[in-house]
């Protein structure tokens, strides 16, 4: 016979300025089956788990409804208290009279009459409870880090030093992403590269990782601690092993005028190359689109140059390369893929509802350029060696006007977010132009100033107030060529009139927008993703870096637009979740897991397909002799997330969720309509 | 297609080529323009200045009757009429305490179902059968397409074209076989209603709009509003600077280009109702010689 005892709490006046919970207490005191039922103000607090743990033992209570908060808060903590005074932990659950009753009602009377409901109904649930244990699973103390910008290189090196495998994926053919593409760095004006390839070096030469440029996650399999990864490594047409980086092939190449992608266009490079100096690894990527042997043999003609070839004296060439697969069993995933820059005025690759800013003539006017067209004019190592000149004709330009927020801000284009960084990069920009153009006018339209973060406003006040740089709020409404000037035409709304300037140089700053690709990745993945593709959190401010899927973290720009320390931050943060997870012998997981009766399963399998996690599996049912009798569906309780679509859909009512059975579903249904 | 037809007083009034060429091109391109019968003015104005209920009442029941003729869309070629009745028409649909006394006022059943459409947008989706069609395409035939302010504004009313970069006149003259010339004036305002009131303002603004289509290369200016037809066809002369000796600036309307292209007639399409020649366009249609002809008027 079951002994349930109730305990209701008050929350404070969370729950009882709108629930009457000692009539709720008095009214679950009547129900059969219940030993003991009571009130009390804070029954999460430790005198309320006290009284938790001493009426289990007083009552030898059999289960416990807490009718409190939603279980996502206190479950744990009731469980807890349960199984120490020597319950199954499983056999405690709360009825959630906050989020769901007197939060959200305010009539008193009827409050408390759902309350006692929501209680009972509790009540006949836990009276069919049966005990569980936790689920135990193996961990694999490897990660995967696919993305090697600054937030993946962060997030590699962290793990590595905590003393677990790392394995790096990088699409392109060399780590560093898009911060190496920088030149000077807010709020400090360090140099970019400076900083960022002290870690790349550190991420080669690290004996734990292992670096996978050029390459990418092509499936993935299994669950947290046990993920099975394919990974596909593009075709570089160089062999990795006896390539020693001299570069001779790059230099006989004569095909050198493709656009660079590194220098955004603006510098070219060979079809074979290396995307900049300092890549890392410095090997060579044949660009099999451009190279002049690989377009003759793919139209079946005879091979037209083998200059690198001829050129490579450890016959590293090599155009039969295929693409490879190759497969790593990881504990963990960190997904650091971040970001790419809205393309203005043209497709948006697949999302109709972005376009835009076609009246900023960017592809059409040669000297409308966008943010980090311009970081590379600006870089040292950049197509100008630092020299901030127009792409068109070359010449100085004595006056650029910068335009935050394109993109960004706007729904009417589609993005209503704040791309975040530009408010600080603009006003790098204009300091780094006015330092390097003696007298050159840097005009910012810009709609608000967002500099929050440590130095952030102060540098933003410097490029105003020390660096000359003249702010205009206000948005240009269109820009055009007028002989060797672009007019832009604007409005001051400080002023509250027309503002147009003749410029120069026009940098756009656009919007940031996830990778292409990423909601292909999060499907493989199972993680969730927002309307634009950003990679969702599990929780906004109490689980930042994990996903809605275990084992899998998130680090950088393809979780929201995010600057260098924000990135950094959160590549640590994985780390160190990443570190917590391999410190465990075994995982640990809740048994709520659906679970086949082999017996009267008949081998249908309509759970395999309709399982969103791909947890079931085909078993073999044999007899004594081992002759195979019938296949059965099996479900991995590793990768078992609990959803209930298999018992929903299976014909035969052959499985069933652990916790959550038919019987105690209907129990509730039933205590509730009785 | 079958839609109903919103003339509006300047079809029959100011504007009657507009609404002359509409009808000339809408038959062999297959569309049926069905009037609404006893339609009012759109208030387009005066209305939308004085008084916010009437504004949005006095397109509403047109559109109810149009409702009523059993139609679903509603095309209302003047720009002014097209602003009015679509922007009443998303008013309405957002605002359900505005839907109720509105549907109070019109005591007339009115579900604001129709959908209305402008010429330029109708023509754009019939961009493949114009150009299937064209009998004289008119090649050589340069091209300034001058939206003004109205035809793609606002944003979250108007809805088929970019409103800051829209395409589809040009769309609409490519398949015309003429050729779009880029130019930055397109978006600009003619001054609208102060043709009389401020007259300067008026000239000023059409001389900036004509000077950029010419330093284009355009041979003519097409629009799709009557009250941009009228400030830079009428205004021309008072636009010209003094002592400047410049072949004035033929301002057609985008149903004339598309029935010269389908080789219409051009005294069909209203070409002689202008006050600046239509010559230079005209004869480029009709399988015409391509030079220029000599201006005449």
């Amino acid at each position: 016979m079951a002994r349930i005892g109730v305990f209701v709490c008050h929350c404070g006046e969370n729950i009882g300025r709108t629930v009457d919970c000692h009539a709720v207490a008095e009214a679950l005191g009547q129900v059969p089956g219940v030993a003991h039922a009571v009130d009390y103000k804070y029954m999460c607090s430790d005198p309320g788990q006290q009284l938790i743990k001493a009426a289990i033992a007083e009552k030898q209570l059999t289960g416990v409804v807490v009718a409190a908060c939603s279980p996502h808060m206190h479950e744990k903590t009731f469980r807890r208290a349960a199984s120490s005074a020597g319950l199954n932990p499983f056999t405690c659950e709360m009825a959630n009279v906050r989020e769901h009753c007197s939060w959200i009602h305010e009539d008193r009377a009827s409050a408390t009459a759902k309350a006692i409901d929501l209680s009972r109904m509790m009540v006949e649930k836990v009276k069919r409870n049966v005990p569980l244990s936790t689920i135990r699973i193996p961990v694999t103390r490897r990660a995967l880090v696919i993305g090697g910008g600054i937030a993946g290189i962060q997030a590699a090196l962290d793990i590595a030093d905590g003393g677990a495998e790392v394995v790096l994926v990088e699409k392109a053919p060399s780590i560093g992403g898009h911060m190496s593409q920088l030149s000077e760095t807010f709020p400090t004006l360090d140099c970019s590269q400076c900083i960022l390839t002290p870690r790349m070096v550190e991420v080669y030469q690290h004996p734990r990782i292992r670096l996978m440029s050029w390459s990418e996650v092509e499936s993935v399999e299994g669950y947290i601690g046990n993920f099975k990864v394919t990974i596909r490594k593009k075709a570089r047409g160089v062999d990795e092993d006896k390539c020693n980086g001299c570069g001779a092939c790059t230099r006989a190449c004569p095909n050198k005028r493709i656009p660079s992608e590194f220098d955004c266009g603006l510098g070219k490079r060979p079809a074979i190359y290396v995307p900049f100096p300092q890549a890392v690894p410095n090997l060579p990527v044949v660009d099999r689109a451009r190279c002049t042997l690989l377009i003759a043999r793919s139209k079946g003609k005879k091979d037209a140059c083998m200059k690198c070839v001829e050129a490579c004296q450890r016959g590293a060439i090599d155009f039969e390369q295929k693409d490879r697969f190759v497969t790593e069993e990881v504990g963990a995933i960190v997904v650091a893929t971040g970001y790419q820059l809205y393309e203005i005025g043209r497709d948006q690759g697949g999302r109709k509802d972005l376009h835009g800013y076609g009246e900023y003539g960017y592809g059409t006017i040669p000297d409308v350029i966008d943010g980090m067209q311009f970081e590379r004019l600006a870089s040292a190592s950049g197509p100008t060696a630092g020299r901030i000149l127009r792409p068109s004709d070359g010449r100085e330009p004595r006056t650029i006007v910068f335009l935050q927020c394109v993109g960004s801000r706007d729904p009417a284009k589609g993005i209503e977010y704040c791309s975040k960084i530009c408010c600080m990069y603009v006003a790098k920009h204009a300091m780094l132009y006015r330092h390097k153009e003696n007298g050159g006018r840097a005009v910012v339209f810009y709609m608000d100033i967002r500099a929050a973060g440590k130095g952030y406003d102060e540098f933003t006040r410097r490029a105003i107030e020390e660096e000359g740089a003249e702010y205009v709020r206000g948005r240009v409404s269109r820009m055009y060529r007028d002989g060797d000037v672009i007019k832009v035409v604007g409005f001051d709304t400080l002023g509250g009139e027309p503002f147009g300037v003749d410029a120069d140089m026009v940098v756009l700053a656009t919007a940031m927008r996830p990778q292409p690709g990423i909601e292909s990745l999060a499907q493989k993945l199972s993680v969730s993703y927002d309307r634009h593709g950003f990679i969702n959190e599990a929780h906004p401010k109490l689980r930042p870096v994990e996903t809605n899927t275990a084992g899998v973290f998130v680090a950088g720009a393809c979780q929201a637009p995010r600057d260098i320390p924000d990135s950094v931050s959160m590549a640590s943060a994985t780390a160190s979740k990443v570190l917590g997870l391999f410190s465990n012998e075994m995982l640990e997981r809740e048994p709520t897991v659906a679970r086949v009766d082999a017996a009267i399963c008949a081998g249908c399998f309509h759970c395999e397909r309709v399982c969103p996690y791909g947890a079931v599996t085909h078993m073999e049912v044999k007899d004594r002799q081992g002759n195979v009798l019938k296949v059965v569906a099996d479900v991995n309780p590793g990768v078992c997330q609990g959803c209930g679509t298999c018992v929903a859909t299976c014909p035969s009512k052959s499985v069933e969720l652990q916790g959550f059975t038919d019987e105690q579903v209907w129990a509730q249904i039933q205590a509730f309509l009785g | 297609m079958k839609v109903a037809y919103f003339p509006g007083c300047s079809m029959h009034g100011t504007s009657r080529e507009y609404g002359e060429s509409l009808h000339a091109v809408a038959e062999p391109l297959g569309v049926e323009l069905d009037e609404v019968r006893d339609w009012n003015c759109c208030g387009a104005s005066s209305a939308h200045a004085s008084s916010r209920m009437l504004a949005v009442a006095l397109p509403a029941r047109s559109l109810a009757l149009a409702e009523a003729q059993g139609h679903e869309q509603l095309l209302a070629p003047c720009a002014a009429c097209y602003n009015r009745l679509a922007g009443a028409r998303h008013e309405i649909a957002e605002d359900a305490e505005l839907a109720g006394h509105v549907k109070r006022i019109l005591a007339r059943p009115f579900e604001n179902r129709v959908a209305v459409l402008n010429a330029v947008e109708v023509l754009r989706d019939l961009g493949e059968t114009i150009k299937a069609k064209a009998t004289s395409p008119l090649k050589g035939l340069k091209v300034a397409c001058y939206y003004g302010c109205l035809l793609v504004r606002p944003a979250a009313v108007t809805r088929f074209d970019d409103p800051e970069d829209p395409s589809s006149m040009e769309a609409v003259v490519k398949a015309c076989g003429a050729e779009p010339v880029a130019w930055r004036m397109r978006l600009e305002c003619c001054g609208g209603g102060f043709s009389l009131s401020r007259k300067p303002s008026v000239v000023r603004l059409g001389r900036a709009i004509l000077e950029d289509a010419r330093k284009a290369g355009a041979d003519a200016i097409a629009v799709a509003c009557p009250m941009c037809h009228s400030n830079l066809d009428f205004r021309q002369k008072a636009m010209a600077r003094d002592g400047e000796d410049k072949p004035p600036m033929p301002i057609v309307f985008i149903t004339q280009v598309v029935g010269l292209a389908l080789g219409i007639a051009p005294e069909k399409l209203g070409m002689q109702r202008h006050f600046v020649s239509t010559k230079r366009v005209t004869s480029r249609g009709n399988g015409e010689a391509t030079a220029p002809a000599a201006e005449v008027g």
